[in-house]
């Protein structure tokens, strides 16, 4: 009874978290997929959907609910308990680092002395779902892309780490609540303005998103990974995409960009969160207007680029912080 | 990764058809690649999944009724292959043709290579991944099709030029409107030129892909944009002058490295040299009739061999037509040119990265029911 009575609040804590979780999951879901194509449609000088609803506001919804009555197909020959289970695999690790995030002071699921590890570490989980759903899928365009997705996102990831690592020297925690909160005065893009640019730059190859979205690249390799994914099964891998933009922006966030810090607001513990998704959301237009302004780069001047250019960058810019810390 | 040390090793080869579905084969063209990795190390081309006979319906009718089908190889410069079967017949049986009927062809014909032009640009960039280009080209594109669709009746498969002339005399409207569309365009290539040709991205995917030299094309009989891009000013319109031509001002542009952002840059230039031909016309226009007054019913060609050669968007388009005295061909052979810059591809590309030849085939604008026919 009495460790009932401790681990309680505990539990209570985390259902509530996950069904938030889930809440920012969906939702966040349902935005973007409706600012992408409305977005996309102005800047293509078209104006987007319009059919369904205001504006076509309700376009994702009916489209969510078309694509769960669609059959799931298995292609023949496929590895069917794999391939059902790597879109599961791309989309169920999401909810774990959305349970660090702090979007305000008070409104954080966990505060982890590890958060930043742990975000890093559920992150990179997705490559495997896409390694997996490319290999099982017995389809030849699907392997290629799977097989691209995984040296571009192993590579990328060592840029990502080393640019938040300089953060972390700084701020001498992986917490991420404690980071947010160490920018107080100035946020750390004006400090480390190399560090933020490189994390942009690994953050969108990251997600696999144009300019980087070789291993969706549509004109090559028709659909990549998921060519042959249909229904719930495509749109769990869609929804894993959307959740993952949404956590690489809120890292540059917290890391970067002052956490929920801005002009206060009455409440501002809980508030802070409506600064914090302002800056989320800016990030994720800027995504979105990449994606649909630049051509794809080729597969070798994108690992090029990563070897040759962001991990040196990145450790020399480390260096240099380690160099200026030691030295206040 | 030695490309070299892997030629031999066939037995690790993925191979992987790319098309008769294929987002960047445009139309059902087959590539049968053989990859080590994301390298192309053979590639062969399948075609004829398109092929509609032309040749051999052009001996089952009479000559003049051919004059739809020539729209229907090469759905994107249909109105250069009207006018280049318009002047073959012409030349069989000696009709002359108005000087307006002369002018109005070469406007639209202009017209009509800008429109094709503009399509690949789009679709190129769209092959490349960037999305919105595209939109861009077809806005403008749209207006050509609206200023052809007032005088010709249809928006793709045109079949305006007759032997003898032209089958509707252009107005004041369609002056005014070209005239309209050729500043919009003009203000418009800065744009393209700032957001796209000068791309970082995009030149580095289009540098040193799928070069061509004078000799490759000199073997398979490459011509258009991709010659002209290896360093050879050859351009039918001024090789071996046809219509009215010879009494415009404009130039023929070429690049030197023969690579897929040469003939990039050469089609994007011929855009500016169009407009400025259609201007020229457009000044120069002559009155009087846009048809010939007698064109027999029924077109007798006299015995013999004929050849009739125009530069389409693509290349070099030639007709030749063997009579036997009746009305109806005894043989049409079509030369198009997408045919022959196709074959060059497993040449040229041979070797590269996946990414590469989507590029380089994309680079050769290719048309498919032009090439199956």
């Amino acid at each position: 009874m009495e460790t009932l009575h401790s681990i309680l609040p505990e539990l209570i804590r985390i259902i509530v978290c996950g069904i938030c979780g889930a809440v920012i999951v969906f939702g966040n879901a349902l935005v973007m997929g409706y600012a992408e194509r409305k977005l996309a449609g102005h800047i293509m000088l078209r104006p987007g959907p319009m059919e369904v609803g205001w504006h076509g506001i309700l376009q994702l919804v009916l489209d969510g609910l078309k694509l769960m009555g669609k059959q799931l197909v298995v292609p023949k020959m496929a590895d069917k308990p794999l391939y059902m289970f790597a879109p599961l695999l791309a989309f169920a690790p999401v909810f774990v680092p959305l349970l660090l995030i702090p979007f305000s002071d008070k409104l954080q699921g966990f505060d982890l002395d590890v958060g930043m590890l742990v975000i890093l570490a559920f992150a990179s989980i997705n490559v495997l779902a896409i390694l997996i759903g490319g290999w099982s899928s017995n389809n030849k365009y699907s392997l290629l892309g799977a097989f691209r997705s995984v040296s571009q996102n192993i590579a990328y990831e060592i840029p990502m780490l080393l640019s938040l690592l300089a953060v972390v020297f700084m701020t001498n925690t992986f917490s991420l609540r404690e980071i947010a909160a160490a920018q107080s005065p100035v946020w750390f893009v004006v400090v480390q303005p190399l560090a933020f640019l490189i994390y942009i730059v690994s953050m969108i190859a990251e997600t696999n998103r144009a300019p980087f979205d070789l291993p969706e690249a549509e004109s090559e390799l028709t659909a990549g990974f998921h060519t042959e994914y249909s229904g719930m099964s495509f749109s769990l891998f869609v929804l894993g995409e959307y959740a993952n933009m949404f956590i690489v922006c809120s890292v540059a966030t917290v890391f970067f960009l002052g956490g929920s810090s801005g002009i206060p607001l009455p409440y501002f513990e809980y508030t802070g969160a409506v600064w914090f998704l302002l800056k989320v959301y800016a990030l994720m237009f800027f995504l979105v207007w990449i994606r649909w302004t630049y051509p794809r780069t080729r597969f070798d001047q994108l690992m090029n680029f990563c070897w040759k250019y962001l991990i040196p960058f990145s450790l020399v810019n480390l260096l240099i912080t380690v160099v200026v810390v030691k030295l206040i | 990764m030695n490309v070299e040390a892997l030629e031999d090793d066939r037995h690790h080869r993925f191979v992987l058809n790319m098309g008769p579905q294929h987002p960047s084969t445009h139309g059902v063209l087959r590539v049968v690649l053989e990859l080590e990795g994301e390298y192309a190390m053979h590639l062969s081309p399948v075609i004829g999944y398109g092929h509609r006979c032309h040749e051999k319906i052009a001996e089952h009718k009479p000559a003049k009724s051919f004059m739809p089908n020539t729209a229907r190889m090469d759905y994107l410069g249909a109105l250069i292959y009207n006018q280049g079967y318009a002047q073959l017949l012409e030349k069989a049986t000696g009709i002359e043709v108005p000087l307006r009927a002369e002018y109005i062809r070469v406007i639209t014909s202009e017209l009509n290579r800008i429109q094709s032009h503009l399509l690949w640009y789009g679709a190129y960039l769209l092959d490349l991944g960037a999305f919105t280009p595209i939109m861009y080209a077809f806005d403008d594109r749209e207006h050509i099709l609206d200023i052809l669709e007032d005088v010709t009746g249809s928006r793709l498969t045109y079949c305006y030029h007759r032997v003898g002339g032209v089958s509707k005399d252009i107005d004041d409207k369609f002056v005014t409107r070209t005239r309209e569309f050729i500043d919009r365009l003009r203000s418009r290539f800065p744009m393209y030129e700032d957001l796209v040709n000068g791309n970082v991205i995009l030149q580095n995917r289009l540098l040193d892909v799928g070069e061509l030299t004078p000799n490759i094309c000199a073997r398979y009989g490459v011509t258009g944009p991709l010659l002209r891009g290896t360093g050879v000013a050859y351009d039918i319109r001024r090789s071996e002058p046809y219509s009215v031509y010879p009494e415009f001002d404009f130039e023929i542009p070429t690049e030197t490295k023969g690579d897929a952002m040469a003939s990039f840059l050469v089609r994007f230039r011929e855009m500016e040299q169009s407009l400025r031909i259609i201007e020229q016309a457009l000044d120069k226009l002559p009155e009087g009739l846009s048809m010939a007054a007698k064109v027999p019913k029924k077109l007798k060609i006299p015995a013999g061999d004929y050849n009739s050669s125009v530069e389409a968007p693509r290349g070099e388009l030639s007709y030749y037509l063997v009579a036997d005295g009746s009305d109806v061909p005894y043989r049409l052979k079509i030369r198009t040119p997408s045919y022959s810059n196709l074959s060059t591809i497993p040449e040229t590309c041979s070797g590269m990265l996946l990414s590469d030849v989507v590029s380089a085939m994309g680079s050769l604008d290719l048309v498919i029911p032009e090439i199956d026919r």
